[in-house]
C-alpha cells in the first residue's frame, strides 16, 4: 500500500499525523530523572499558540452564552406569537424574531445548546469506539487486523451525509437518535490512527515486559496501548466534534435532522434562508456565526493541540 | 508493480464486497423489514406474508444476500414501489449531473490548489500565505450548505450575474447549461480547495528541505528546475492520494450544493427520497456513492504507482 496521508479527520495540517505521541525523553535541558509528564510538556506548546488561546477563549464564551445565557435573557421560545412574527431587531427584541414570532436571540442561545450537546456527545462516542476499535486491530495483528481495517476501509468509502441521511429517515431524529447516529459513523478516522500507533507501541520492551508477567490480552490493550494513544484520541476527538456539529447542521438544513420543537443552529438557518429574500438577516447571520464560530474554534483547537502532543514537530 | 496491481485490485473487491455486505445489513435492519416499508403501517398479516414470500425474504439470509448481490451485479438495484420504476432508472437518470458537478470542482479545485501551495510554500510566512492559510480555515468552518447559500444569494439575488432558468440532470444538461451548474461547482470548489491547498503546501514544504534540493542546486541547476523539475513532482505524489481519500467528502458535498442549488443529481434524489421516506432510493444510492468512491480511490491508488516508481518495485 502506498505511504498515503493520514486520513485525519479535520482540517487538513502542515504535519501529518501518525507518529507515536509524547513519553520519549525529555528535551536537553531537563536534569535527568526529572522527566516532564506528555501533558505538561503539551500544555506548555499549546499555551505559546495564541489563536489557539484565543480559539479556546471564543468557545468558552460561546458555551457560557449559550447555556448560561437563557438565566440572565429569558425568552419564551415556544409560544407562537403571530402579532410579532419577523420583527427587526429593536426593544425588547436585541435579535429581532422569526417567522413565528419567537424571539431569536432565546433561539440562537437553545439552538446553540443543542448543536454544542449533540456534537459533544457524538464525538466522545466515536472517540471511545474508534480508539478501542483501533487498539485492538493493532494489537491483534495479522489477518484480523487486516479484516477490521478493510471494514473501515469500507465504511469510510460511504459518503458520511449518505449515510446519515439513510440512518436518520429510517431510524429517527431525535437528539437521542442523532447522537447515535452521527457518533456510530463517525469514528473511522480515529480508529486508523489509533491502530497505526498501536502497532508500534504493541512490539516495544515494556509491553513485552508486560507479557511476560502474564499481562493478557486485555490489560495490555486497556493499560498500555490506550494510555500511549491517548494523545491521538484527544486531538481527534476534537476534530470530531467539529465534524459532528457540522454534520448535525447540515442534517438539519436539509430537513433530516431535529425536528420541531427541538431546534438546532441548522434548522435555524433552513427556516431563515427561505425568507433571505425579504432582507431578514437576522435569521439567517446570527445562527450563522456561531455554528462557523463553533466549528471554527474546534478545528483551531485540534491543530494545537496536535502540535503540543506531537514530539516530532515539537522544537527541541 | 503487477503484485502490487494484483494486491491492491484484490484489496478494492474486498472492500466493494464489504460495502455490499454493510448495505444489505442496513436494509435487514430496517425496523419493521422492507415489506413493511413498502406496504406501510396498515397493511394486513395475509398481505405482508404474500409479498414476504414474493420477494423471497423468507428464505435464508444468505441466499437473500446472494440474491440481491447477484442483481446488483446485473444492475438491478431494486424496484421503487414509491415512484413505481425500477431503481437503477432512477439514479442513472440522475447521474450525469453530480458526475459532472464532482468532476469539474475536483479539477477546477487541483488547478487552483497545487499552484496556490506551491506558492504558499516557497514563500512561506509572507502575507499571501498567511492570507491563504487563513482562507482555508474560515473555508473549513463554514457548513458547505451557507457557503452555497452566500454564493447564491451574492451572484443570482445581488449581483444578477447568473440566472437560472432549467432543470440539470444529465450529464449532457449539465456540459450544455454552464449558468446552472457554475455556482454549485464554485461552491465545492472552494470547500476543496480549503482542503487540498494545505496538504501541497506541507507537501512542497516536506520535498523542499529535502538533501536531494540542496544536491541539484549544488550543481548549479536552476530555481526554477529545482522547483519545478524535482519539488513539485515529488510533492503531488501525496496529492494524488489525497484525491482519492477526499472522494468520499466531495461526492458528499454534491448532494449538498445539489439540494441548495436545485440540480437533479444523485444527491437531490436521495435527499427527497428521505424525507419521504423512500428508504428503497436512499439505501441505493448510499451504496453507488460508495462503491464510486472505492473506485475512486483505486484509481488514485493506480496513478500513484505510476508516478511513483518507490511504490511499483516493493
Amino acid at each position: 500500500m502506498a505511504t498515503a496521508p493520514d486520513t485525519t479527520p479535520g482540517p487538513p495540517s502542515d504535519a501529518s499525523a501518525g507518529t507515536p505521541p509524547g513519553r520519549t525523553a525529555a528535551p536537553g535541558g531537563e536534569p535527568a530523572g526529572r522527566p516532564r509528564s506528555m501533558f505538561r510538556r503539551g500544555a506548555e506548546v499549546f499555551a505559546e499558540n495564541r489563536l489557539a488561546l484565543v480559539s479556546v477563549g471564543v468557545l468558552v464564551a460561546i458555551t457560557a452564552f449559550c447555556f448560561l445565557g437563557p438565566l440572565f435573557y429569558h425568552s419564551d421560545t415556544s409560544v407562537v406569537d403571530l402579532s410579532a412574527v419577523t420583527l427587526p431587531p429593536g426593544a425588547g427584541h436585541p435579535l429581532g424574531t422569526d417567522n413565528d414570532g419567537l424571539d431569536e436571540l432565546g433561539k440562537v442561545m437553545a439552538g446553540g445548546q443543542t448543536s454544542l450537546e449533540i456534537g459533544l456527545a457524538a464525538g466522545l462516542i466515536a472517540a471511545v469506539i474508534g480508539a478501542l476499535y483501533g487498539a485492538v486491530a493493532g494489537y491483534l495483528g495479522g489477518w484480523l487486523d487486516a479484516l477490521m481495517m478493510r471494514v473501515i476501509d469500507s465504511f469510510m468509502s460511504f459518503p458520511l451525509i449518505f449515510l446519515l441521511i439513510y440512518l436518520s429517515s429510517v431510524y429517527g431524529k431525535s437528539k437521542t437518535m442523532l447522537i447515535l447516529e452521527v457518533g456510530l459513523t463517525s469514528w473511522f478516522g480515529i480508529t486508523r490512527l489509533v491502530r497505526g500507533e498501536a502497532l508500534a507501541i504493541k512490539v516495544r520492551d515494556y509491553v513485552a515486559a508486560s507479557r511476560m508477567m502474564g499481562a493478557g490480552g486485555r490489560r495490555i490493550v486497556l493499560k498500555h496501548i490506550l494510555p500511549n494513544t491517548i494523545g491521538t484520541t484527544i486531538v481527534n476527538t476534537t476534530f470530531s466534534i467539529a465534524d459532528a456539529v457540522f454534520a448535525l447542521s447540515t442534517l438539519s438544513y436539509i430537513g433530516l435532522g431535529l425536528q420541531a420543537p427541538d431546534n438546532d443552529l441548522g434548522g435555524m438557518l433552513d427556516v431563515g434562508t427561505n425568507y433571505a429574500g425579504q432582507g431578514f438577516w437576522w435569521m439567517i447571520y446570527p445562527p450563522a456565526a456561531v455554528i462557523i464560530l463553533i466549528i471554527l474554534c474546534f478545528n483551531v483547537i485540534g491543530d494545537a493541540l496536535r502540535d503540543a502532543f506531537e514530539t516530532r514537530l515539537q522544537k527541541r | 508493480m503487477t503484485t502490487y496491481l494484483i494486491r491492491r485490485l484484490f484489496q478494492a473487491l474486498v472492500t466493494v464486497l464489504l460495502v455490499t455486505v454493510i448495505s444489505f445489513g442496513l436494509m435487514q435492519l430496517m425496523p419493521g423489514g422492507p415489506v413493511r416499508a413498502i406496504l406501510g403501517s396498515h397493511a394486513t398479516p395475509a398481505n405482508i406474508a404474500h409479498l414476504t414470500h414474493q420477494m423471497g425474504l423468507d428464505r435464508p439470509v444468505y441466499v437473500q444476500y446472494w440474491t440481491w448481490l447477484d442483481g446488483l451485479l446485473h444492475g438491478d438495484l431494486g424496484f421503487d414501489y414509491i415512484q413505481q420504476r425500477p431503481i437503477s432508472d432512477l439514479l442513472f437518470n440522475a447521474l450525469g449531473a453530480s458526475a459532472y458537478i464532482v468532476g469539474a470542482s475536483l479539477l477546477l479545485a487541483l488547478l487552483i490548489s497545487v499552484p496556490a501551495g506551491l506558492l504558499q510554500a516557497t514563500r512561506r510566512n509572507s502575507g499571501l500565505d498567511h492570507a491563504f492559510t487563513v482562507f482555508s480555515f474560515v473555508a473549513y468552518g463554514v457548513p458547505t450548505f451557507f457557503l452555497g447559500f452566500l454564493i447564491q444569494q451574492w451572484f443570482e439575488d445581488d449581483l444578477r450575474w447568473v440566472s437560472v432558468q432549467n432543470q440539470v440532470a444529465t450529464f449532457g444538461e449539465a456540459l450544455t447549461h454552464p449558468q446552472a451548474v457554475c455556482l454549485p461547482i464554485l461552491t465545492l470548489t472552494i470547500t476543496t480547495v480549503a482542503g487540498y491547498s494545505r496538504y501541497m503546501r506541507s507537501g512542497v514544504l516536506d520535498q523542499i528541505t529535502q538533501d536531494y534540493v540542496r544536491s541539484a542546486q549544488a550543481k548549479g541547476a536552476s530555481r526554477r528546475r529545482t522547483l519545478y523539475g524535482h519539488v513539485l513532482r515529488n510533492a503531488l505524489i501525496p496529492m494524488v492520494t489525497l484525491v482519492g481519500l477526499s472522494m468520499p467528502a466531495l461526492v458528499g458535498g454534491a448532494l449538498i450544493v445539489e439540494y441548495v442549488f436545485n440540480i437533479q443529481g444523485i444527491g437531490l434524489l436521495t435527499t427527497r427520497a428521505a424525507l419521504q421516506s423512500d428508504y428503497g432510493i436512499t439505501l441505493a444510492a448510499t451504496l453507488l456513492t460508495a462503491v464510486t468512491t472505492v473506485v475512486g480511490s483505486l484509481l488514485a491508488d493506480l496513478g500513484y504507482a505510476v508516478l511513483d516508481p518507490r511504490v511499483r518495485f516493493t
